[in-house]
């Protein structure tokens, strides 16, 4: 950096933290210039949201100094790191649904909103002039996930801003809002302003980002410029060496149905919840069906009724050629119905239990419950060997849920949905959140259960993923789902047509479908 | 300055560390009362810690003490388990007394061996009907169990008050507000002869070995707690949360009618006005101080009984007031959710180094949300 003729916007000099059983950040040196995207990649856990929370005045470091400007900044708290010109763009949004656009910027900034209508005048033209056209009046719960991702963007801009950071912005986002975003971040960045981009994408890093760097276990594990290097590469930094990053798997088509939805239409009674509207879809035995989706456009909805936990009109879901709408979670499982939930923590597992008593959660019908009583020798056994088959770090089957990594807490459940031999397992966003060595065991364990011919339906947000296991693909808009296709004719393009709901198959102009998110 | 911070996963060392502390801390606020009394601090306490229970009719008072707060607590020990927070064991206890009087003077001039068991049976439904109304409200329109049974604790008592005062008063009773006593049939026998054990301590004993099957080893037990912790979890898995409610709200409200009936069956023998001097509100504490677990409540309930009879004992010897009683107790489940604090974090002495100005201003500091493991 010494060639710098000025000193860097940012600088960060040896950020240390230490968690509670846990050195989160570990002597970490980054450097970001003005006009400058800067990508801070790394896996879940690698310390990313503690390094940014400490820029933004969150958390602060045990030691180590923060420069702006060249000159030392002690960030108090979040109000403090706005007024000198850093925004921050959460990856889970603190917006309130029930007010409007300009209400909750107002909310944000505080004092310095001044009144309502030079506020709503201000976001107008700042919104238009980034090329994210937002109405001020609208309410938040009346926006998509991608409009409600441009007001909090537009929060930080309607200010003087330096240095905006992003936290994963892109895991809400269909391909082609993706690129709408892009655009607007060159275009900040053109105007000065850096930008740190969290994320685990590195297509995305590759494509916008002029320099990253990689975090691995709280340390830096490289830093590199994106455009020279391949995405092997960069994943070999995030992970270490002795993880496979990446694997390709036969694409088979099944043609014995087993799980059919048939004509579902679903009112849901959450003020804020999707409407299902007459979804088809049917899942053959030894196939994986993906359907993709951005957040919220019916995938609770859908996944709650496969479960069983809302019940379905009679005759809208069959397990082969049983109606089961009508039946209750634990009738549909003795039927062969392997779930695994969004929330791992929290439904999947609990998260104060042992993982033997997390074993007995869904395995209760493997005969380890006996008149009655639980068989706590069966289910320790039980335990084990899912611990075992699925090679779960733990210090034991006396673990509790909380104690393990998400992704190990993952390969539990999974496996303990699997060694239950389902016939039918949903698996809902199955990787969120995991590691990559342990997404690709995950992944291995679902297509070693799709070739012993059982029938998997799996709802993600990750299309990467969904492209990577699915034999057939589709998604969900508003509560409607597409028609599927093998996945080896279908195209990233063309799914994120449909996750946008634009059904028709046949191929649109790139144009077209761009129009359709301005 | 003192900080409380994360421990990061919960102490199982503190969990059971807690009770203990918040005993001890009850003790020495009560040495500092009693010297501001102008009481002999030591004395105080050996009157009321040790003089009860100094000879074998004070150890078995303590067991007839213990008994119905033994009932109610073990019961509220499984309800508290589902995050159900029943606080009308009173009102069930209550309405235990009530229905096995009535049945009991129903069955005055009858004899026989079947005559006690459909008492107490009776005594059992009273306090599961009373349990069921505040079940069949949280099931149906969602209400707040605590705000319904703590209402039906007093329209128990009401009614209570005003059977006694009517209908099952003794006729030949120079208009006392009391019932006739009951007749032998009636009457739980005494366990322990020269003492006035009776059978109700059996039965609470049976009762705290079956909840304890209960908790440990029957799959009922496994599905309440996991209702209790994560109830998304227990709906994914198919666990029917309406039935779990109910089984564990009439659960305890049995257990709670049973102590009640035991009462009027037992040391009492007749419906009085005051058949419980508040055991169905003593036992939540004992519940919480004995961490739900069978032993540490029965641990627990023996220090509550001797609460009670240490009251009883410093207002004779020392003049001191019986609301001792109760602040005891007060100050007992205070100082216990104080120590759950620990449970969860740990505190750290922080000296203010020069280095750090930021430090001072505590607002700027992210805000841990602070929960104690009690609820």
């Amino acid at each position: 950096m010494s060639n710098h003729p000025t000193p860097p916007r940012l600088s960060l000099r040896g950020i240390t933290k230490q968690y509670p059983g846990c050195l989160a950040n570990d002597d970490i040196h980054l450097d970001i210039a003005a006009a400058e995207i800067h990508a801070l990649l790394g896996e879940n856990g690698a310390g990313k949201s503690t390094l940014m929370k400490v820029i933004y005045g969150l958390v602060k470091p045990d030691h180590g100094e923060v420069l702006w400007d060249g000159l030392p900044l002690d960030v108090k708290d979040p109000a403090h790191a706005r007024k000198m010109g850093i925004g921050m763009v959460f990856q889970h949004f603190s917006l309130f649904d029930t007010l409007t656009v300009t209400e909750n910027i107002a909310l944000a900034l505080g004092d310095d909103a001044g009144d309502l209508t030079s506020l709503a005048n201000k976001i107008r033209s700042v919104s238009e002039k980034y090329g994210m056209a937002i109405n001020p009046e609208r309410e938040i719960h009346t926006l998509s996930v991608g409009e409600r991702q441009r007001v909090e963007i537009v929060r930080c801009l309607v200010q003087d801003i330096r240095l905006l950071i992003l936290d994963e912005p892109t895991s809400v986002l269909t391909p082609q809002e993706v690129e709408t975003l892009f655009v607007t971040l060159r275009q900040l960045a053109s105007e000065g302003c850096s930008i740190l981009f969290i994320s685990h994408k590195l297509n995305e890093v590759k494509a916008l980002c002029h320099r990253a760097t990689v975090l691995r276990g709280g340390r830096v594990s490289g830093a590199c410029i994106p455009a020279q290097e391949d995405t092997i590469s960069m994943a070999k930094m995030m992970v270490g060496d002795d993880t496979p990053v990446s694997t390709t798997y036969p694409k088979v088509l099944g043609s014995e149905p087993v799980l059919t939805i048939k004509d579902l239409s679903l009112h849901s009674d959450d003020p804020f919840g999707v409407h299902l509207k007459n979804l088809n879809l049917t899942v053959n035995a030894g196939e994986i069906v993906g359907i993709a989706g951005v957040a919220g456009n019916g995938q609770e909805e859908l996944l709650a009724s496969l479960s069983g936990e809302t019940l379905s009109p009679a005759g809208t879901i069959s397990f082969r050629d049983t109606q089961v709408a009508t039946l209750t979670p634990e009738k549909r499982r003795a039927m062969g119905l392997g779930f695994v939930p969004e929330e791992r923590l929290g439904r999947g597992a609990v998260p104060e239990m042992s993982l033997t008593e997390n074993a007995l959660l869904t395995g209760f019908l493997t005969g380890i419950v006996n008149k009655g009583m639980v068989a706590w020798k069966k289910t320790e056994a039980f335990a084990d060997q899912i611990i075992s088959d699925y090679k779960v770090k733990t210090a034991g089957r006396h673990a509790q849920a909380d104690s393990l990594s998400g992704g190990n807490l993952q390969k539990f459940i999974i496996g303990r949905e699997i060694l239950q031999n389902p016939k039918i397992l949903i698996a809902a966003h199955p990787t969120w959140g995991v590691d990559i060595g342990a997404a690709t065991a995950i992944h291995k364990a679902l297509i070693k259960l799709r070739d012993q011919g059982a029938a998997i339906l799996v709802v993600s947000e990750d299309i990467d993923e969904l492209f990577l296991i699915s034999d057939r693909i589709g998604a969900i808009c508003d509560g409607q789902l597409s028609p599927l296709k093998p996945t080896p004719e279908s195209s990233i393009e063309e799914l994120g047509r449909m996750m946008a709901g634009d059904f028709s198959t046949t191929p649109a102009h790139a144009q077209s479908s761009q129009a359709e998110h301005s | 300055m003192i900080k409380l911070e994360p421990r990061g996963e919960r102490s199982k060392t503190m969990a059971y560390l807690s009770p203990v502390l918040a005993i001890l801390l009850t003790m020495l606020t009560g040495l500092i009362l009693f010297t501001v009394l102008g009481v002999a601090p030591w004395e105080a306490l050996v009157t009321i810690v040790y003089m009860p229970i100094s000879d074998t009719y004070g150890m078995a008072e303590l067991a007839v003490k213990a008994t119905p707060i033994l009932l109610c607590a073990i019961g509220l020990s499984v309800v508290f388990k589902a995050q159900i927070w029943n606080i009308g064991a009173e009102g069930q206890l209550l309405m235990g007394g009530l229905f096995g009087s009535y049945m009991a003077l129903q069955l005055l001039d009858v004899e026989g061996g079947w005559v006690l068991p459909i008492v107490l049976l009776a005594g059992m439904v009273g306090g599961m009907f009373w349990a069921g109304i505040a079940a069949l409200l949280k099931v149906k329109f969602n209400t707040n169990e605590i705000l319904t049974t703590i209402m039906m604790n007093y329209i128990a008592l009401n009614i209570l008050l005003w059977a006694v005062h009517g209908p099952l008063k003794d006729p030949e009773g120079y208009n006392f507000p009391e019932s006739a006593m009951f007749s032998d049939s009636s009457i739980l026998p005494i366990l322990i002869d020269d003492t006035r054990i009776h059978f109700g301590l059996a039965l609470a004993l049976l009762a705290v070995v079956a909840v304890w099957v209960l908790m440990s080893r029957a799959f009922m037990g496994f599905q309440i707690k996991v209702m209790g912790l994560d109830s998304g979890a227990a709906r994914l898995s198919g666990f029917k949360d309406k039935k779990l409610v109910f089984f564990a709200l009439l659960l305890s409200g049995a257990l709670a009618g049973l102590a009640g009936v035991g009462e009027v069956t037992g040391p009492i023998g007749q419906l009085i006005p005051s058949i419980s001097p508040g055991y169905g509100y003593a036992a939540i504490i004992v519940a919480f101080l004995g961490r739900l677990h069978p032993v540490g409540i029965v641990l627990a309930t023996l220090l509550m009984a001797l609460l009670y009879m240490g009251g009883e004992m410093a207002q004779i010897n020392l003049g001191l007031p019986l609301a001792l009683t109760d602040m005891f107790q007060g100050m007992l489940l205070f100082y216990l959710l104080a120590c759950d604090v620990l449970i969860g974090f740990r505190l750290r002495w922080i000296s203010n180094r020069p280095g750090t100005q930021g430090n001072s201003t505590a607002p700027s500091q992210p805000m841990t949300s602070v929960s104690t493991g009690a609820k």
